[in-house]
């Protein structure tokens, strides 16, 4: 089991490396020269100049990754060029956002998806089951920013219920669930839609195997094997989909804070790649890839303890 | 259990009901978001909106019909031969951190914003500068290398603002000016707040409070301003939903003016652009209602040259280039296209040139130019475009106000280079009578209008919804200010 850690943990090692200069390379050659973007169409040469070097742009490309490097290594996720506070600064602020919005919308899936699964499963070929998958069908097919204008259309400028977006803060919780709400219900439903599909079919496959007619044998009914045996098993799949879509949902909820105008990572990204702060691009950006990465290489260790075998093989 | 739905009815009701709001605090929205909050740092305009006039002064300042009018400095005089200025400061003015407003501090915000290291994003309006000299502790004297008659109108821009050495240092997260405000908190991405200053030097604002809020969406806009998230929103974005608003009895809309010549902007040292002939045709094949119309629902003004139709200087020159196809396929035979020609069109983010360039691209089509379009980010715009010149055309506004003398530097990027027009604004900026300047003005807007340097689309219009019951709001923009300082509620 340790050397399946050790190697693992090498491999997490050079993805992260790997994804460093993937990451700078890619954000740095984009055109556009973050000083002069910030000075305007007035500025003087001399001017552009004094701020390129005030923001260390006068130096070479590799001296600046070494430092970019170096400086995430000691936890220092450099200076925002452009909101001339430390990136760790506007990530935390940020994350307060968007961390909360994930857990929510994958909270609110998972309540709708659940029960829906499990209901079509049980009844499958049925007119109940056959309106869920239509109604997931739909549920996919919707893209999320248009479910979003409804809702707000609907709850926000027709029965004035919420804010059409902004988000108070947390220091009064209920009014910050609150402005979290319809972007979380937006965020949800097309998630919903396809992890009830995953958890129908999952349903279905457990309901052919082996244990579950053995169960049903021993007396159980229909609905009694599902229950007992079948769903437990069946949320192995699901909670794969639900792990990668806890990442989407984190760093994919760009169109959704800009529809409420939240101010949360998506933005943050958003707003930093037009005024060219590549610091804060390229730092938050590696921030989510580590993030992935290492819960990657957690769900990897998870494996490894549960199923052997693959403690065998490495 | 009964307890229990009572705890969760009340619960209920302090989260869905709305808190009536203080009629002396207001909620504004901006598009943009300000980067930083140091005016004297960055060109971005979002942070004068924020900030111009309500946190920062400078010696002099835009009315709210663009006039220039007194600030910190309370009156001066100006020597016969124009070069030396001598201001007299309000006194008893504090910044908000309590120190002391005097000469000193408007010494250091001159010399820091004409310094060699300087990042003043308009370092241009302090290169006449010679000096700055503490002559008494209220009294400065600023002597220029020759006469400016644009001197006390550079004073004015928020570039220009005074700022204090204890507090430079913060100045892009905590911003301590004199105004009216005091900066309270800024939410990044989100929002940020102002306080009544209670020790302000001058009138006393009716508002306690103002939030700004930063809504760059269209559609988010428009949902914020009709679920009455926000009282006002200023330089709303898409003048689609105007009609709406206008017929919905809670909102007023007022539609101003700004110092936004809008163009289609030509490469004059790019062939076929470098023939006057071909710039007249593009000229002729424009037709500039259609693109208001068609780009703007009908909000902005046609311009003949690069003026703002409201300044009392402005001469109508549309008589130049009226839309005439036929004139146009004409010119283009006569410099040798009879058969049209191919160019690039490279549009900005802005709707204006977006949708305008669209109908730009059709209306010459028409005449037989063939435009292929290149949307681009600003940032992008600035290197391709404004940097390396590489475009045949582009759509802008330029927002500065009293911005025609960029057609005498010959590296501005649209790389007109006439010496005629090159000493006229030489002449103008050493001319410091007010009927003088004016002659001089118009002989430029000719110049440049019958040189068909640009094509000469529209000045730029702003709209502002806001609740019924506000009133003192800026309707123009002569500047981007959101000048909060005779904003209130009606009773």
């Amino acid at each position: 089991m340790i050397r399946y850690a050790l190697g693992r943990l090498t491999s997490l090692i050079i993805s992260l490396l790997v994804a460093s200069l993937v990451i700078f390379a890619v954000i740095e050659v984009i055109p556009g020269d973050p000083a002069a973007f910030m000075l305007g169409v007035n500025a003087r040469p001399d001017t552009i100049a004094a701020l390129r070097a005030e923001m260390g742009l006068d130096q070479s490309i590799i001296t600046r990754y070494f430092d970019w490097v170096t400086g995430l290594l000691q936890g220092d996720f450099g200076q925002s060029w452009t909101y001339k506070t430390p990136v760790a600064e506007l990530i935390s602020d940020r994350i307060w956002v968007s961390l909360p919005l994930a857990i929510y919308a994958l909270i609110l899936s998972a309540l709708i998806a659940f029960p829906a699964g499990i209901f079509a499963a049980s009844r499958r070929g049925g007119p109940g089951d056959i309106t869920i998958m239509g109604a997931t069908q739909l549920g996919v097919a919707i893209p999320n920013f248009w479910f979003a204008m409804i809702l707000v259309l609907i709850f926000a400028i027709n029965l004035r219920w919420f804010s059409a977006g902004g988000f108070p803060g947390w220091g009064d919780p209920l009014q910050a669930l609150k402005a979290l709400t319809l972007p979380a219900i937006a965020l949800a439903l097309p998630q919903a839609a396809i992890l009830a599909r995953v958890m129908r079919s999952s349903l279905l496959d457990m309901l052919g195997e082996d244990f579950i007619r053995t169960a049903r044998a021993k007396g159980l009914t229909r609905r009694q094997a599902l229950w007992r045996h079948a769903v437990r098993n069946a949320l192995i799949p699901v909670l794969t989909i639900i792990g990668l879509q806890f990442s989407f949902l984190l760093a994919g909820g760009i169109i959704i804070e800009q529809v409420f105008f939240l101010p949360g990572l998506g933005r943050l990204i958003f707003q930093s790649i037009s005024a060219r702060d590549l610091i804060v691009v390229e730092s938050v950006v590696m921030l989510l890839v580590f993030t992935v990465i290492v819960v990657n290489f957690t769900v990897d260790l998870a494996y490894a303890a549960v199923d052997p075998r693959l403690r065998a093989k490495a | 259990m009964y307890q229990f739905k009572r705890l969760a009815a009340s619960a209920a009701i302090g989260l869905w009901a709305t808190t009536a709001l203080a009629q002396d605090s207001i909620t504004v929205a901006i598009q943009l978001e300000p980067p930083n909050l140091d005016p004297t740092g960055g060109a971005a305009q979002a942070i004068d909106s924020v900030l111009y006039a309500n946190v920062f002064e400078g010696l002099t300042r835009f009315d709210a019909d663009g006039a220039i009018i007194r600030g910190l400095a309370q009156s001066w005089d100006i020597s016969a031969d124009g070069t030396v200025y001598t201001f007299n400061l309000a006194a008893g003015v504090t910044f908000h951190d309590g120190t002391t407003m005097d000469a000193e501090d408007v010494k250091f915000s001159l010399d820091r914003a004409r310094a060699e290291d300087s990042t003043n994003a308009q370092k241009g309006l302090f290169a006449g500068i010679t000096d700055v000299t503490v002559l008494e502790p209220l009294v400065v004297q600023v002597t220029l290398d020759q006469p400016n008659g644009n001197f006390l109108f550079n004073m004015a821009w928020g570039d220009a603002v005074i700022v204090a050495p204890e507090s430079i240092a913060d100045i892009a997260s905590n911003p301590i000016g004199t105004g009216p405000f005091t900066f309270t908190d800024w939410v990044q991405g989100d929002r940020l707040e102002l306080t009544r200053n209670a020790d302000y030097w001058g009138d006393a604002p009716a508002l306690e409070s103002a939030t700004f809020r930063f809504i760059s969406d269209p559609t988010a806009a428009f949902a914020a301003v009709m679920a009455e998230d926000v009282d006002a929103f200023i330089g709303f974005p898409a003048p689609e939903n105007l009609p709406q608003f206008e017929a919905d009895p809670r909102f007023q809309v007022l539609v101003g003016n700004t110092e936004g010549e809008t163009i289609l902007s030509t490469n004059n040292k790019m062939p076929p652009f470098d023939n006057v002939l071909v710039r007249q045709a593009v000229a002729h094949a424009i037709d500039r209602q259609a693109i208001i119309d068609g780009a703007m629902f009908g909000l902005g003004t046609p311009i003949g040259t690069h003026f703002a139709p409201h300044n009392p200087a402005y001469v109508d020159l549309l008589a130049n280039s009226p839309h005439d196809p036929d004139r146009a396929r004409e010119l283009l035979a006569e410099a040798g296209f009879a058969d049209g020609f191919t160019t690039t069109l490279k549009l900005p983010p802005p709707s204006y040139a977006r949708r305008g360039g669209e109908i730009i691209a059709a209306q010459l089509r028409d005449v037989g130019i063939e435009t292929e379009i290149t949307n681009l980010e600003w940032a992008q715009w600035i290197e391709e475009v404004f940097k390396n010149k590489d475009f045949g055309l582009s759509i802008v506004s330029h927002t500065e106000p009293m911005d025609i003398g960029i057609y005498a530097n010959p590296d501005y990027y649209f790389q007109y280079d006439n010496p005629d027009f090159q000493a006229l604004m030489e002449e103008l900026n050493a001319t410091t009578d007010p009927a003088g300047r004016n002659d001089l003005l118009a002989k430029a807007q000719t110049i440049i209008s019958e040189d068909y340097v640009n094509g000469y689309l529209f000045e730029l219009a702003v709209a502002t919804v806001a609740k019924v019951g506000v009133q003192g709001l800026w309707v123009n923009q002569p500047t981007a200010a959101v000048d909060l300082t005779g904003v209130s509620w009606a009773e």
